[in-house]
């Protein structure tokens, strides 16, 4: 039986880890490579890297980053995050991701979409969408949630399963940061309506926020701050979601 | 000894690179070429895929003399041969994603999509599934039975010989995930992105 995949994601800026856990036997907290390390061995079915770093200068220190945890960490690894272009793709890849989630461009372009899926195949291609109520729905925004676009999330999401996109990784705005747990109508809707599997992102603060996920139709759950600070750890999210019912790999 | 992975420019395959890296730390040497006479002269071959079961076809096909040299490796030496994902499906007659292709002929049968019964199930088939050893295999030494791999694909190889099949994974139906077939080997899984698991499969493979 397929399980259900739990995701911790990092955000990395300037080739430093962020927010990150704080863990006394770390010898560095900064460094996503240990970081990514410590992920996989508690049994992390993916990592993900969201890059945040700003300025351009610094926009190759991702790929650094990205060849040093794939020659440390054997589960998929997924990198995000100012990726605008084939070319951007392709670096990524190459550099070790297995997966590259595109936000920005995907919207203002689904043709990166479309050629993308068709150059290095549907599997590496997921679909990152930031999306916020408004009236009865959601409107999707760009630029790290900054900018509203007046296109309709769900629309869109079919839009990107039809461009090639493997995955949907679905954040929340409304929910993000404020660990009251998923917006559940929302995954719950695109799930339902795609035939991708959808990834259901922001807002965990509680172990039962990951069971909410998983009911309300997601394929896997990712989460950043209840891991980084430490609060619970990948394997105690697992064990809990087992005791659920929920199939996850322990 | 010498392993090779072939490069044929099918897609993303440093994770490979990577993986046997790790599992041969300097005591095997891994090439990673398409040059012919490196393939021929090399101990094992690894053919990993990406993307389409057409695309992966197509760019074996580019590389001139690069299926005779496979298949004069696997078919006549008889030397090991490794496929993974694309890799394993290419080994059949036909395949049928994006349009109908020939492929290597090697393991009978055919490529055909997951049936997603009316969207029951969701294609691709991504994650960690368990996979039932129904034979043993060489590769599946010291793995234990119901292990979980890491799974990224929404086609699937039909072998019209059932003995070729040495484990199924669940998923709509039970779907061919590993073949072996005298000195050809193939996982329809990842073991390059399944952990310690995969990678003692990897182990395996490098010291048959």
């Amino acid at each position: 039986m397929l399980k259900n995949r739990i995701i911790p994601c990092l955000d990395v800026k300037n080739g430093r880890v962020v927010k990150g856990i704080n863990f006394v036997d770390l010898k560095d907290a900064g460094d996503p490579v240990e970081q990514a390390k410590i992920y996989s061995d508690g049994g992390a079915d993916e990592i993900c890297f969201l890059d945040i770093t700003a300025s351009n200068e610094n926009r190759d220190t991702i790929y650094e980053v990205v060849e040093k945890t794939s020659k440390k960490c054997f589960v998929p690894l997924t990198v995000g995050g100012g990726v605008r272009s084939i070319d951007d793709i392709n670096k990524l890849l190459n550099s070790g991701a297995d997966k590259v989630s595109i936000n920005t461009a995907a919207v203002q372009n689904s043709k990166v979409v479309e050629d993308s899926s068709r150059k290095f195949g549907s599997q590496c291609i997921v679909v990152a969408i930031d999306a916020k109520r408004k009236d009865d729905g959601w409107e999707i925004f760009t630029h790290g949630g900054r900018n509203p676009t007046g296109i309709n999330a769900l629309e869109f999401a079919s839009k990107m399963e039809k461009c090639g996109a493997g995955e949907l990784l679905v954040t929340s705005m409304d929910k993000d940061g404020t660990q009251s747990g998923y917006d559940i109508e929302l995954m719950h809707k695109i799930s339902s309506m795609v035939n991708i599997p959808v990834i259901a992102s922001g807002g965990v603060g509680t172990l039962d926020h990951l069971v909410d996920g998983i009911k309300s139709g997601a394929s896997a759950v990712l989460a950043a701050s209840i891991f980084h600070y430490g609060t619970y750890s990948v394997n105690e999210a697992k064990q809990y979601l087992a005791s659920k019912d929920i199939p996850v790999r322990i | 000894m010498n392993v090779t992975i072939v490069d044929y420019k099918s897609g993303n395959i440093s994770s490979v690179i990577n993986s046997f890296n790790e599992v041969a730390k300097g005591k095997v040497n891994i090439e990673i070429t398409s040059d012919l006479n490196k393939i021929k002269s090399s101990d094992k071959v690894v053919l990993p895929g990406q993307g389409s079961f057409k695309s992966c076809i197509d760019s074996l096909n580019s590389i001139n003399g690069l299926i005779d040299t496979l298949s004069e490796f696997a078919l006549n030496n008889k030397k090991p041969l490794l496929g993974i994902c694309v890799g394993l499906q290419m080994f059949a007659d036909v395949g049928y994603e994006e349009v109908e292709s020939k492929g290597l002929g090697w393991i009978s049968g055919k490529v055909s999509k997951i049936d997603n019964q009316n969207g029951k199930f969701k294609l691709p088939h991504i994650g960690w599934n368990q996979i039932n050893i129904i034979k043993d295999s060489k590769i599946f030494k010291d793995i234990e039975n119901n292990s979980h791999m890491y799974f990224v694909h929404s086609y699937e190889f039909i072998p019209k010989n059932k003995s070729v099949t040495s484990a199924t994974t669940d998923y709509s139906s039970n779907i061919v995930c590993a073949v072996e077939k005298e000195n050809i080997f193939g996982t329809q899984f990842h073991p390059e992105k399944s952990d310690k698991t995969g990678l003692k499969i990897i182990d395996n493979f490098i010291n048959l």
